[in-house]
C-alpha cells in the first residue's frame, strides 16, 4: 500500500453509505433486485389508488374516512417510522467496523419504533369507522396501509432474526450482508411508507 | 468421486428413495432446470389434451360439451400454456443452460432457486385442481376480466372457487419467476467467468438477462391486480374492478393486467429467439451475423415492450390510440433487425439440417407470420374490425404455439444431448417436425380466414349458413395432426434416453460454453475452464487444438473483429 503512486479512487458519498467500500456481494445484488421488484408491486397499488381516487364521483365516506386534523397520531407514528432508519443505518454502519455490541444496539432501537408503528397501525384498523368493503376508498386504504404494514412486519422478522443471530456470534467486519441487505430494505419501506402516507393524508 | 466418469448417471449404488429425495431437496441448477423442463411438459400435454376438446367441438356447428365446460377449458388452457407450460419451460432452460454458458457453478442463489421451481409446482396444482371444486375451474378467459371475473353488481352467475384458486396460483407463479429473475440478473451479472464480458455473452444467455428484466418489473404490477381482484371478490364488493358495485374501474383492470401481459408477450418470445439465435449459426458453421446489433435489437424489444400494453384495449375507447399504435409499430424494427440477422447468418452457410435446424428454421417461418399479422392488429383502423375473432387466436398461436414453442422444441433437440448425453433420434425427430409444422399450418391458417370473416372467439358453436364448416373442419384434423407428431416426439425422448446414440461433449462442434464440459455435466460443471475472448469461446478452443489456430490469424479475427 505504501508504494502505491496514486490514491485511492474515493468511494462516491451515497455509495459509501449505503453500501461500503467493499464491492457489492452477490447477497446484496439480489437485495437490490428484490427491491425493485416490490417498488413495482406498490406501483400496482397506487396507480389503482390514483385511478379510482381521479374518477371517483364521492371520495371519501359519508362518515369522513381517515383525515389528518384533530387526529395527529398518523403523522407521529410516521415520524417515528422515518426515524427507525437512523439506528438501522448506524447498525449497518457498525458492523462494518466490526462493532457487533453497537450492531446489537441499532437492531434493538430499529426494532423498537417499528413495533410501535405496526402496533399502531393495529389500533387504528381496530378503531376506524369504515371497513375494506366501503367503497374505493376503505379499499384503497385498507390495502395500502395493509400491504405496506405487511412488508413492516416482514422487515422486523427479519431483523429480529439477525438480532438474535448476533448472540450466535454472527457477523464481523467482513461477512455482514444480511445487515446490508436488511438496512437496504428497511429504507425500502420508510420510503414507500412515506409515498403511501401522502398518498392517503396529504394528497 | 474424481474416478466416477461424468457422464456416469451415478445413481447404481442408489436406493430408489434415495434417488428421489435428492431430486427432490436439489438445489443444482441442472436438475432444477430438468424438474421444471419435465413438470411444464406434463402440463403442456394437459393443456394440449383441452384444446383437442374444444377443437373437436368446433369440428362441426352444434355443441357437444355445455357452455360452462367449453369456458373452463379455453380459459385453462390458456392459463396452463402460459403459466404453467412456456414460461417454466423457458425458465427450465434458462436454469440449466444460463450458468453454464457464462462459465459459472450455479446460480446466484441455488435454495431461492429450488424455491422457485417448487412455488411454481404448487401454484400450477393448484390452478388445475380448481376443476375439483363446485363451479369448476376458472372460466373468466386466461385475461379474466371483471366484471365476468367478479361476483359482485350485475353478474347473475358469480364464478365460483375455481377463480379465486386462480387468483391465488397465478399469484404464487408470478413470485416463483420474481423470484427466478432476481436469481437470474444475479447470476448473469455477478458469477461470469474470467473474460466473459457483457458484449461476449451468448444470445441466449442475452435473452434470459432482457427476460428477467421484465419479469422483474412487470410480473409484481400483475400480482398487485391479482391481489385486488381477489379482494374485490371477497371482502371489497367489487370497490376496485366492478362499476356495478361501488364505483371500480374496470379498465383499471385491464390497464394494470396488460402492463404485465404485454411484456409478457416478449418474456415467452424472447427465449426462443434467444435459443434460435444459438443453433442458427452452429448449423450454418457461420459466426452469427450482427452479434451487436441482435444484443441491441433484444434490448430494444424490452424496452418497447413496456410502453405498447394498450393495443390490447383499442376497442375499450379509454385508451389513447395513435399513440399506442405508434409505439406498437416500432416493435418490427428490432424484430426486423433479428431476422434480417439470422437469415443473413444462413446466408452462404454450409447449412445442415437436423431436427433443432428444422425447428429453428420453422421458427423463422411461423414466427414471421404471427409477427406480420401482429402488425395488423397494431393498425387501429384494422384492429377493430378484428377485435376478438379468430384473426387473434391464429395470429397469438402463430406467435406462441409455432413460435415460443418451436423455439422450445429446437432447444429440446439441440440441449438433449447436453442433458442426458444422447442423441435424440433425427428420423423421429423429422416426422415429429414436420407433423408439427404442417399440422399447425392446418390448424391456424384457416383459422385467419374465419377471423376475417368474422367469426367470434370464445365460443362453442356458430352458425351453419356462414360458410365455416370447411375451415374449422380442416382446423380439427390440423390439430390432431399436431397431437400425432408429439407421440413420436414423446416416444424418442423415452428411447433415446436410454438406447440413444452417445452424444459426447460437444456433438454439434458449437460455439458456447456449455459444450465445453461433459454431457451431461459434472455437479460443479467445469473442472477447468477455457479462456473466452470472444463470443464463440469454444470455437476459438477448437482452433486452438487442431493446430489451425495458436495465433494464426484466419481463425481468431472473424470472432475477435466481431468484438470491436
Amino acid at each position: 500500500m505504501a508504494t502505491q503512486t496514486r490514491p485511492m479512487p474515493q468511494t462516491p458519498f451515497l455509495r459509501r453509505i449505503f453500501v461500503g467500500d467493499e464491492p457489492m456481494t452477490v447477497g446484496l445484488w439480489g437485495m437490490v433486485f428484490f427491491i425493485f421488484s416490490e417498488l413495482m408491486f406498490f406501483s400496482g397499488l397506487i396507480a389503482a389508488y390514483l385511478a379510482l381516487r381521479e374518477d371517483a364521483v364521492v371520495w371519501a365516506p359519508t362518515n369522513g374516512g381517515h383525515v389528518l386534523g384533530a387526529d395527529f397520531r398518523p403523522v407521529f407514528f410516521t415520524i417515528l417510522l422515518v426515524l427507525s432508519s437512523i439506528p438501522m443505518q448506524w447498525a449497518a454502519m457498525a458492523i462494518r467496523q466490526g462493532k457487533r455490541r453497537q450492531l446489537r444496539w441499532g437492531l434493538f432501537l430499529t426494532l423498537f419504533l417499528g413495533i410501535a408503528f405496526i402496533i399502531n397501525t393495529g389500533v387504528e384498523w381496530a378503531t376506524l369507522d369504515f371497513g375494506i368493503g366501503d367503497g374505493p376508498y376503505g379499499a384503497t386504504f385498507y390495502i395500502l396501509t395493509g400491504f405496506h404494514g405487511a412488508h413492516v412486519i416482514g422487515g422486523l422478522i427479519f431483523i429480529f432474526t439477525l438480532w438474535l443471530r448476533t448472540y450466535l456470534g454472527h457477523f464481523d467486519a467482513e461477512r455482514n450482508t444480511a445487515v446490508e441487505a436488511a438496512s437496504m430494505y428497511w429504507h425500502f419501506v420508510d420510503v414507500v411508507w412515506i409515498l403511501v402516507f401522502s398518498l392517503l393524508f396529504l394528497a | 468421486m474424481a474416478t466416477v466418469a461424468p457422464t456416469a448417471p451415478g445413481y447404481a449404488g442408489m436406493r430408489a428413495v434415495d434417488v428421489i429425495i435428492e431430486w427432490l431437496s436439489t438445489t443444482d441448477h441442472k436438475k432444477i432446470g430438468l424438474l421444471y423442463i419435465f413438470t411444464a411438459l406434463g402440463f403442456a400435454l394437459v393443456g394440449g389434451a383441452f384444446s383437442l376438446v374444444m377443437r373437436t367441438e368446433l369440428a362441426q356447428t352444434g355443441t357437444i360439451i355445455g357452455d360452462e365446460t367449453y369456458n373452463q377449458l379455453f380459459t385453462m388452457h390458456g392459463s396452463i400454456m402460459l403459466f404453467l407450460f412456456i414460461l417454466p419451460v423457458a425458465a427450465g432452460f434458462m436454469n440449466y443452460i444460463v450458468p453454464l454458458q457464462i462459465g459459472a457453478p450455479d446460480m446466484a442463489f441455488p435454495r431461492m432457486n429450488a424455491l422457485s421451481y417448487w412455488m411454481f409446482a404448487f401454484g400450477g396444482i393448484m390452478m388445475v385442481s380448481s376443476f375439483a371444486f363446485s363451479g369448476g375451474s376458472a372460466s373468466a378467459g386466461w385475461t379474466s376480466y371483471p366484471p365476468v371475473a367478479s361476483n359482485t353488481g350485475a353478474n347473475a352467475q358469480p364464478l365460483g372457487a375455481g377463480t379465486d384458486l386462480w387468483l391465488v396460483g397465478v399469484v404464487i407463479l408470478g413470485a416463483a419467476s420474481t423470484a427466478g429473475a432476481i436469481n437470474f440478473l444475479t447470476t448473469i451479472f455477478k458469477l461470469r467467468a474470467p473474460g466473459m464480458t457483457m458484449f461476449r455473452l451468448p444470445l441466449f444467455t442475452w435473452t434470459t438477462l432482457v427476460t428477467s428484466f421484465l419479469v422483474l418489473l412487470a410480473t409484481p404490477v400483475l400480482a398487485s391486480a391479482l391481489i385486488m381482484l381477489f379482494v374485490d371478490r371477497n371482502g371489497a364488493g367489487g370497490a376496485f374492478f366492478d362499476p356495478t358495485g361501488q364505483g371500480g374501474q374496470v379498465l383499471l383492470w385491464q390497464n394494470l393486467f396488460w402492463f404485465y401481459s404485454h411484456p409478457a408477450v416478449y418474456i415467452m418470445i424472447l427465449p426462443p429467439m434467444g435459443v434460435v439465435s444459438e443453433i442458427i449459426p452452429v448449423f450454418s458453421r457461420k459466426p452469427l451475423f450482427g452479434y451487436r446489433s441482435m444484443v441491441l435489437a433484444i434490448v430494444g424489444i424490452g424496452l418497447l415492450g413496456f410502453i405498447v400494453w394498450a393495443h390490447h384495449m383499442f376497442t375499450t375507447g379509454g385508451v389513447f390510440l395513435p399513440f399506442f399504435m405508434a409505439s406498437t409499430f416500432l416493435i418490427a424494427v428490432p424484430t426486423g433487425v433479428k431476422f434480417f440477422n439470422w437469415i443473413s447468418t444462413m446466408f452462404r452457410g454450409a447449412v445442415t439440417l437436423p431436427t433443432a435446424m428444422l425447428f429453428a428454421i420453422g421458427f423463422l417461418m411461423l414466427f414471421l407470420i404471427g409477427g406480420i399479422t401482429g402488425v395488423f392488429h397494431a393498425a387501429v383502423p384494422v384492429d377493430f374490425h378484428l377485435h376478438d375473432t379468430y384473426f387473434v387466436v391464429s395470429h397469438l398461436h402463430y406467435v406462441l404455439a409455432t413460435g415460443a414453442a418451436f423455439g422450445i422444441l429446437a432447444a429440446v433437440y439441440f440441449w438433449f444431448p447436453k442433458m442426458i448425453g444422447r442423441l435424440l433420434n433425427e428420423g423421429l425427430g423429422k416426422l415429429h417436425f414436420w407433423s408439427a409444422f404442417i399440422g399447425a399450418n392446418m390448424l391456424f391458417w384457416p383459422q385467419l380466414m374465419l377471423g376475417l370473416d368474422g367469426m367470434p372467439r370464445r365460443i362453442n358453436d356458430y352458425a351453419p349458413y356462414g360458410g365455416w364448416e370447411l375451415m374449422n373442419l380442416i382446423s380439427t384434423v390440423g390439430a390432431f395432426v399436431v397431437a400425432a407428431g408429439m407421440i413420436p416426439f414423446l416416444f424418442n425422448i423415452l428411447y433415446s434416453w436410454k438406447y440413444g446414440e452417445e452424444a459426447g461433449d460437444d456433438p454439434w462442434e458449437a460455439n458456447t460454453l456449455e459444450w465445453a464440459t461433459s454431457s451431461p455435466p459434472p455437479a460443479h460443471n467445469f473442472d477447468r475452464l477455457i479462456p473466452v475472448k470472444s463470443e464463440r469461446p469454444l470455437f476459438d478452443h477448437r482452433m486452438v487444438e487442431s493446430g489451425t489456430g495458436a495465433g494464426s490469424a484466419s481463425a481468431t479475427q472473424p470472432a475477435a473483429a466481431q468484438d470491436g
